[in-house]
């Protein structure tokens, strides 16, 4: 198809360029589809073994199913299977712009230790019940855990914007904040009662199991307004990618963007490792496989990172229910048994420079 | 026309003075300037200065036309390798910056137009990180001459070419800043390009301009003693030009 899309175009570059927008454009319909049926799938797929009808039923006319298969789709499945997908898109949406912003290839929250910042903190208020802001103490596991990832954020932030400090300083201060954080943490679990210890661990191993609504609207919330951020800044962004000095030379204020964009990113993957807990892989991955499937035009890099972060880990929902019959995994274990290989696949059979 | 000049202009990186007191006479479009001086000299960091880019002591004085917001254009000697781009998409980003997503033919036809002049259609589609460092240098000319800049501040653009590409681009520049009454300024070590491209020529060394005016005059025996510490000689070839003809270092 794109060889003949390619005779139409002819050979100016415009026409070229035009089909190459074309082409991203389906790739990312597809993964929209992708991501459609690997919902639909996710939400089928239970203990109680209801046929494909009924839960389609049950989604699109609630009102004509029994009160017990409504409740099962609509309050158990149906948060598990949207909490997969904004948790997977806001983690990859984190790491596409942290590899921006820092210029590093290994730059995800969980490479440079904001996820396990995150988790330190959650794991104060879980164990020791401090607040580290101590306002709304009800929600003071998701505020401690956001406040953490902030400072690691922040701390990452301006260590990059240090004279001499190069990609791979940045990579070192990330690998010296995670073995910190899991230090204090493992001092934290130490110390805690059985309880504790046992809330501390379901963070660490990341579960979907938990969901609910009020965690899917606020982790879906704060995706809808990082986006529009992101999409704002998105040919700026992409400039960052030809340096800093290229980037200025185009009338950027490169330190400004930077900024906003770690403090959104902060946001972004604070607020789900504080509902499911530490997911690792979709952050680094889900935004190299968009990377490659359509450059890093932000125009499409962004929609197709968001993609792929929800398709990773929607997928990964389902093979947790699937290994096991009648056992949910934890997502986080099976995220990297599922998209390890799919990766090494992508990077040995893709010709193309990926970084 | 557009015109530019600095009076006591200066740059600090932190308490090191990279660059002071630097002033020069009106600076007119419609040629080319060389800036020349060894290295580390402070020309990168002149240019930066001018492009607003560094903060420093000194005004520099701007026509009107040189003042909108792609008044000057300055382009760096580095230009990114690993971004996963096309040269296509790097020139395209280079013009849409500040406005909307919607990309309209007349903007693809202005980076068609471009990439023909420079000769580089051929690249188009090539990504960023399959290019050869001369390559990745013409790309970059692109990126600034898409912007349609009134000032033009090319810092070493000729470093990584052949040298058939480096006539062919100065000569190229040299058209252009003529045609569109753009004043270009170019960072340059070879003299003898100076020599035959460029109008006037300001020498830089150890962050002061210790020379400037019509490039014959400025490029001579003595000035290479001083600034860049050789023995050479300035002589007209045999069509006429004058050359820069070195015997050794003193």
């Amino acid at each position: 198809m794109v060889a003949v899309v390619e005779t139409i175009a002819g050979p100016e570059g415009r026409g070229r360029y035009r089909t190459l927008v074309l082409r991203r454009l389906i790739l990312i319909f597809c993964l929209g589809a992708a991501l459609l049926a690997s919902i639909a799938v996710d939400m089928a797929l239970g203990p109680a073994n209801y046929p494909l009808s009924d839960v389609l039923t049950a989604l699109f006319r609630a009102d004509t199913v029994s009160d017990q298969l409504r409740v099962v789709i609509w309050d158990i499945r149906m948060p598990i299977a949207l909490m997969a997908v904004t948790v997977g898109a806001s983690l990859s949406v984190a790491g596409a712009q942290m590899q921006t912003i820092l210029a590093n290839p290994l730059a995800s929250p969980f490479t440079l230790g904001i996820s396990a910042a995150a988790s330190f903190g959650a794991a104060l208020g879980l164990v020791a019940g401090i607040a580290v802001f101590p306002v709304a103490v009800q929600y003071m596991v998701p505020i401690n855990a956001f406040l953490m990832a902030m400072v690691a954020a922040l701390f990452i932030h301006f260590a990059s914007t240090m004279r001499g400090v190069t990609v791979e300083t940045i990579v070192l201060l990330g690998i010296a904040l995670v073995f910190t954080f899991n230090a204090a943490l493992s001092l934290l679990e130490y110390l805690a009662s059985e309880q504790a210890l046992a809330a501390v661990v379901f963070w660490t191993m990341g579960s979907l199991t938990k969901a609910t609504w009020p965690k899917v609207w606020i982790t879906g919330a704060v995706l809808l307004f990082a986006l529009p951020l992101f999409a704002r800044h998105a040919w700026a962004l992409t400039a960052l990618r030809l340096g800093d000095d290229k980037a200025a030379s185009f009338g950027i204020n490169v330190r400004r963007l930077r900024l906003e964009a770690m403090l959104t990113v902060s946001l972004l993957a604070a607020i789900p490792v504080s509902f499911v807990g530490t997911i690792g892989f979709v952050g680094l991955v889900g935004p190299h496989i968009a990377r490659m499937l359509v450059g890093e035009d932000q125009r499409f890099f962004l929609p197709a990172s968001v993609l792929c972060g929800a398709l990773l880990l929607s997928v990964t929902s389902v093979v947790s229910k699937m290994l096991i019959p009648g056992a949910v995994l934890p997502i986080g274990v099976i995220t990297a048994l599922v998209g390890v290989p799919f990766f090494f696949v992508l990077i040995f059979t893709n010709r193309r420079r990926a970084w | 026309m557009v015109s530019l000049s600095l009076e006591k202009v200066g740059a600090n990186y932190g308490r090191r003075v990279v660059l002071a007191d630097v002033d020069t006479g009106v600076l007119r479009g419609g040629g080319l300037t060389a800036v020349i001086g060894p290295n580390a000299a402070g020309k990168s960091t002149l240019f930066k200065r001018i492009a607003g880019l560094t903060s420093g002591p000194g005004t520099v004085h701007l026509s009107d036309m040189a003042k909108g917001p792609q008044g000057i254009c300055y382009m760096p000697q580095d230009t990114g390798a690993n971004a996963v781009l096309t040269v296509y998409e790097s020139v395209l980003l280079s013009a849409k910056q500040g406005s909307s997503w919607k990309v309209k033919d007349a903007e693809l036809a202005e980076i068609d137009r471009v990439l023909a002049e420079l000769r580089i259609a051929d690249l188009a589609f090539r990504g960023l990180g399959e290019l050869s460092g001369g390559q990745r240098q013409l790309v970059s000319i692109a990126q600034a001459l898409v912007r349609k800049p009134e000032v033009l501040l090319m810092d070493e653009p000729t470093s990584a070419l052949d040298l058939f590409r480096q006539i062919e681009v100065l000569g190229f520049m040299k058209r252009l800043s003529a045609e569109a009454g753009m004043a270009v300024l170019i960072a340059l070590h070879d003299l003898n390009h100076a020599l035959r491209y460029c109008t006037d020529t300001i020498v830089i060394s150890g962050g002061s301009v210790v020379a400037s005016g019509a490039t014959s005059d400025v490029i001579t025996a003595d000035m290479l003693r001083a600034v860049y510490r050789v023995e050479a000689r300035v002589e007209a070839c045999s069509m006429g030009r004058p050359v820069v003809i070195v015997d050794g270092s003193l």
